[in-house]
């Protein structure tokens, strides 16, 4: 009987050896007709007292092979795995679906980012009309007819009294009409000028203009301002620099240079040599811009500052003409 | 305006400040220099030669050697000119020490040792072109031969031509901002540079020893218009017209002003000098005595100095004899009364005119000059007599002619001075600085503001000084604007943030990127050619523009009522540029113009157009109607627009007829989009179809519903039927869901399009369509019974409103 046992035994060993599959050993050795069961059947024949001993030897090989046959299909599971992924592998350098995902305007993301920063600073952000009436765009703002400064923006008329707004201030007036201190807006937004177009010129270009009014706004405050936007636009490091300047609707005014962000203001081709990059205008509201909006001056104070927005995005991207921004090119388009 | 430095010098000693320190000084305490350049620098080792023997060239006709003695050595050159002498003093360019240094000419020509015809030249003699100068500078002078320099300057062999003609100067051109107009001199950069470097201002008073006489036996004047405050005049008799002395031509060059004759140029240094235009006119020329100062006669006809015929009209001031007028005020004089080489006595005219008539009348006639441009910004009254006494004194010092004794001065209302509140406090808090009053008090009053007490009063060459803003300005620019420390603001919070419908916009914009198009920036005006261009009739209301007045050509010329001309020119710029697709999109503002309906608080004429914003889209290369569909309906999605309709359009002359919709919600259309009309499209360089769309961001927005709220997730399984119907060719899939849902089925959810078949199984002009039907009930799971309910419901909706029967 134990010889048979291990005969059974060597053969299952044999038979999961020479590659059979797990379920036919299953069947073969441990199934009802299996080598096995027959071994029990043959049990009747034995002693009383030989039947528990050899049942427990029945038992103990029928784990034995049942344990083998487990190992065995184990192996066979991970070696199918294996083939598996092997046949699955793919060539990771093939190029991924064109998602074809589109791209911002260069001109909106760097207006984006300046009105981030300023939203984060308690701004609201505010648009008016392009085509303006002349007194927002110029007589409110302390530039009333045949005044000298207005030759210096070539303006667009439609009519005498009706232009294409050549800055974002009239914005301001009308925000000012509109609404009392405290004042803090941004008014990011289209502005037209006659001139002609070359790689640093436009006819329509964009601005972002601010405007700040309470009580006890100061011209620290204006540059405390600057200074951390700058910083946020263009790097912690960069510092500003106010140079005396004229605007009719600012006083004092001044034109305001951040230090140069490629070089550190060690003076580069970016820069010109200079180490400081002319990015924006600024000054303390006039008095008389602040009655003709119904503001009295005697009691609140602000300040407005204005950039432009392609001015900034050019330096920032490196774009070398103006006229690029325009053209939308798809090749230029998708760089952004 | 450019400023010479040694011109400076008369006024205030700044020689020891580096140029570059100077400027960017000057540019810190409110005078911005744009650049300045050292003149007679790039002419280097042109020392002045005496020609001390001259020979035959041995091999040339034409050629002379002549033997110069330069002062440190005697130095042979060879040349062809033909008016050189022995004993002729002339520039003479050479390397002293052979090829060590480089000698140098105007325009940077270099010149080296040589031999010409084998004989050694070892420089070379200069004519007043190789010295960057012309006749107005060196009157006389011939044009093609060498400079002699015998009579023209005391000067001997070995001195630097460059000093010998006063040459050397440093012009600094200044950015001079219109509020200024004092700036535009030299005695206010003087002042300015005093108050900058902490330097004494010396301005010596004119001195004239004067001829005896009485001018008013040779003139008198009359103001006859409020527009002109002051008159001033001299007469000066015996005039000898000739070039001005070099020192003067000199400077006025450095300044940037052509050298002309004596009593021109006198004008224009006094001008350069005072900030104080000056008008010089021969007195032979007056009908008369008398000079007015009136009004022109409107179409009075008038040759100015530049010899053209001018159309004058009433609102100009002219200034005129008993019979014509003789000057356009403070924009040019007569081509009548002009200085000649013959001229004997002269008129010096130094006024006072209205900035903004003077601007008009330069503005109308064309024609900005140097004065106008200073007399539009507004002079001052005050400056009027020095001027003309400078400008006297300057004529005896050339030794141009005698002045006449006496002076006329109509002044008909002196200008009192202004006055502004001192209130040092006020402006430390304005400018958030600590200065003392004392130090404000030290600023203003060398900026010869006078402060007594709490006032200043204002000096009358500082009109622009009304307020206490414009004196923080004063104080803080000498300060030093850097000098102000940043603060945060303390006030009240302020909430941040955009508009809802700026930010869906932004939102807007996020998603159409996201579907896959590029945003583009176009221009708001267009050519209005390019509205034929996309196929609109000749009598379409959207050519009716807002024009613009005085655009630079037809490009500037329409604002667009419509986004599609700009979106088909990018998308041509592309295609011609070979890029084989190109997906975008624009936020596009249009301009629609409104009639006289609107009003506005100021009571202002006119009516602004309606601004509209336009989601402009167009693709070709990248996709086909339905693309541009599924974008339309992501739009609407993201509005929350659920119940919109998309109607065939077949009118849009833009658009194929068969392949365009518009899309619908109750009577309004939101847009239209659809493939490009072929015929329009052999207008542009496309070889494949190409589709745009043009929706109303507005008016999606006020139709929008941007609340989100949850509907809870269906807690009991659907059942899906799937039909096949068989309809006219004509029914439009749209109808056909749309009668489904007129069954009135509570649970029907969703009908799905799976398939549209045409072919040789059915009979002509008719097609098969295939839905697959969704039913589901929200409280409990359907029985067979049901949903078979349901479907005989759908379907007898089909057959009873459009007769579409279940295909056998």
């Amino acid at each position: 009987m134990k010889e048979l046992l291990e005969k059974i035994w060597q053969s299952a060993l044999a038979a999961i050896e020479s590659g059979n599959d797990a379920e036919s050993l299953r069947i073969r050795f441990l199934g009802k007709k299996g080598e096995l069961t027959a071994v029990l059947r043959g049990m009747g024949a034995l002693s009383p007292e030989e039947r528990p001993k050899m049942g427990q030897l029945v038992n103990e090989m029928r784990e034995k092979i049942e344990n083998a046959i487990a190992e065995k299909a184990a192996k066979e599971k991970e070696e199918a795995l294996k083939n598996k992924l092997l046949s699955e592998k793919i060539d990771v350098t093939l190029p991924g679906n064109d998602l074809s995902v589109g791209h911002r305007h260069p001109i909106a993301e760097t207006e984006k980012m300046m009105r981030d920063i300023f939203i984060g600073m308690g701004f609201s952000v505010v648009e008016g009309p392009e085509v303006e009436y002349d007194y927002y765009n110029f007589e409110a703002l302390n530039l009333p007819k045949n005044h000298p400064a207005r030759d210096t923006q070539d303006t667009f008329y439609i009519t005498d009294n009706i232009l294409l707004r050549s800055q974002t201030s009239p914005v301001q007036v009308r925000a000012m009409e509109n609404s009392k201190p405290p004042i803090r807006i941004i008014s990011p937004g289209r502005v037209y000028r006659a001139d002609p177009a070359d790689a640093t010129h436009s006819p329509i270009f964009h601005q972002c203009e601010g405007l700040v009014v309470d009580k006890g706004i100061t011209m620290g405050d204006l540059k405390g301002v600057l200074e951390l936007f700058a910083k946020k636009m263009f790097g912690e490091d960069t510092r500003i620099r106010f140079r005396p300047h004229h605007f009719p609707f600012t006083e004092p005014s001044a034109e305001v240079d951040v230090s140069c962000w490629e070089c550190g203001g060690k003076g580069c081709r970016l820069c010109k040599g200079e180490g400081w990059i002319e990015i924006l205008g600024a000054g303390m509201v006039h008095p008389f811009v602040l009655s003709n909006c119904g503001i009295d001056p005697n009691v609140y104070s602000g300040f407005a500052f204005g950039m432009g927005i392609e001015r900034v995005a050019l330096c920032r991207f490196g774009i070398d003409d103006l006229r690029l921004l325009y053209e939308n090119d798809v090749r230029f388009l998708e760089q952004f | 305006m450019i400023l010479s430095l040694n011109w400076l010098k008369d006024f205030v000693d700044v020689t020891d400040v580096d140029v570059k320190k100077f400027c960017d000084d000057m540019t810190h305490t409110g005078s911005k220099v744009e650049q300045f350049e050292l003149l007679g620098e790039e002419i280097q080792n042109v020392k002045v030669g005496l020609i001390e023997k001259i020979e035959q060239h041995p091999d040339a006709e034409r050629l002379v050697i002549c033997q110069v003695n330069a002062g440190e050595k005697t130095i042979q050159i060879v040349t062809a000119a033909k008016n050189v002498f022995e004993g002729a003093l002339v520039p003479v360019c050479y390397c002293p020490d052979g090829e060590k240094r480089v000698a140098k000419l105007a325009g940077g020509m270099e010149i080296k040792t040589g031999k010409l015809r084998g004989v050694l030249s070892e420089g070379m003699f200069c004519s007043i072109a190789e010295l960057g100068l012309d006749l107005h500078d060196m009157p006389g002078a011939p044009t093609d031969g060498i400079l002699i320099l015998n009579d023209i300057v005391e000067c001997k062999p070995g001195d630097d031509i460059c000093d010998v003609l006063k040459m050397r100067d440093t012009a600094v051109e200044f950015e001079i901002t219109p509020n200024r107009p004092d700036c535009l001199s030299v005695i206010g950069l003087a002042r300015e540079a005093a108050v900058t470097f902490d330097r004494n201002l010396t301005i010596p008073a004119p001195v004239i020893k004067g001829a005896g006489g009485d001018l008013r036996d040779y003139v008198s004047v009359s103001i006859e218009s409020d527009k002109c405050s002051r008159y001033c005049a001299k007469v000066v008799k015996n005039v000898k017209i000739a070039p001005s002395p070099l020192w003067m031509r000199m400077r006025l060059r450095a300044a940037g002003v052509r050298p002309i004759n004596n009593i021109v140029d006198i004008t224009n240094y006094v001008m350069i000098e005072y900030g104080q235009p000056m008008h010089a006119f021969d007195y032979a020329c007056l009908d008369g005595s008398h000079i007015t100062v009136r009004t022109a006669e409107d179409g009075e006809i008038f040759k100015t100095l530049d010899n053209t015929d001018r159309t004058l009209s009433s609102d100009m001031l002219v200034i005129a004899d008993s019979k014509k007028p003789v000057g356009i005020a403070g924009v040019m004089g007569g081509a009548n009364s002009e200085i000649k080489d013959d001229t004997a006595t002269v008129v010096f005219e130094s006024a006072c005119f209205d900035g903004a008539s003077v601007r008009i009348t330069a503005k109308k006639l064309g024609m900005r000059t140097e004065s106008s441009s200073r007399f539009e910004k507004g002079l001052d009254c005050e400056n009027c007599m020095g001027a003309v006494e400078r400008a006297c004194q300057l004529v005896e010092l050339l030794g141009a002619g005698e002045v006449v004794g006496g002076t006329i001065d109509v002044y008909p209302v002196k200008k009192p001075l202004a006055t502004v509140a001192f209130e040092p406090e006020k402006i430390n808090r304005f400018l958030g600085i600590f200065l003392s009053p004392d130090e404000m008090k030290k600023t203003l009053e060398k900026l010869e503001f006078k402060v007594e007490g709490s006032v200043i009063t204002v000096p009358s060459f500082r009109d622009d000084v009304r307020c206490m803003n414009d004196v923080a300005e004063e104080v803080v620019r000498i300060y030093g604007y850097n000098n102000i420390a940043s603060s945060s603001i303390v006030a009240s919070m302020t909430q941040g943030g955009m508009s809802d419908s700026r930010v869906f916009r932004e939102e807007m914009s996020d998603l159409l990127c996201g579907l896959g198009l590029n945003e583009i920036y176009s221009f708001s005006f267009i050519p209005a050619r390019l509205y034929t261009k996309c196929g609109m009739a000749e009598d379409d209301v959207r050519r009716k523009s807002v024009e613009i007045a005085n655009p630079f050509g037809e490009d500037t010329k329409t604002m667009r009522t419509t986004s599609i001309p700009s979106m088909l020119e990018v998308l041509d710029l592309n295609s011609s540029r070979n890029a084989k697709s190109a997906s975008l999109y624009e936020m596009a503002k249009v301009f629609i113009p409104r009639e006289n309906v609107v009003t506005n608080i100021h009571g202002l004429e006119g009516t602004l157009p309606d601004e509209r914003i336009k989601i402009s889209i167009g693709f070709y290369g990248a996709g086909d109607f339905f693309r541009m569909k599924g974008i339309c309906e992501e739009i609407l999605k993201k509005a929350g627009i659920k119940t919109a309709k998309y109607v065939a359009n077949q009118s849009d002359p833009t658009f194929h007829p068969g392949r365009c919709a518009d899309i619908v919600l109750g009577d309004t259309v939101l847009g239209t989009f659809g493939e490009l009309h072929p015929v329009v499209a052999e207008n542009y360089t496309f070889s494949c179809p190409v589709y745009v769309a043009e929706l109303d961001l507005a008016l999606i927005f006020e139709n929008s519903s941007l609340e989100k709220e949850y509907t809870p997730l269906p807690k009991f399984p659907a059942v899906t039927r799937d039909f096949s119907l068989v309809c006219d060719e004509e029914t439009e899939v749209g109808t056909l869901e749309e009668t489904m849902r007129m069954g009135g089925v509570k649970i029907l959810e969703n009908i799905t399009l799976f398939d549209v078949y045409r072919g040789s199984q059915l009979p002509t002009g008719k097609k098969s369509v295939s839905f697959s039907v969704t039913l589901r009930s929200p409280d409990h799971t359907l029985t067979v019974e049901e949903a078979d309910k349901a479907t005989k419901k759908i379907l007898g909706a089909l057959e009873h409103n459009l007769g579409v029967t279940i295909r056998s």
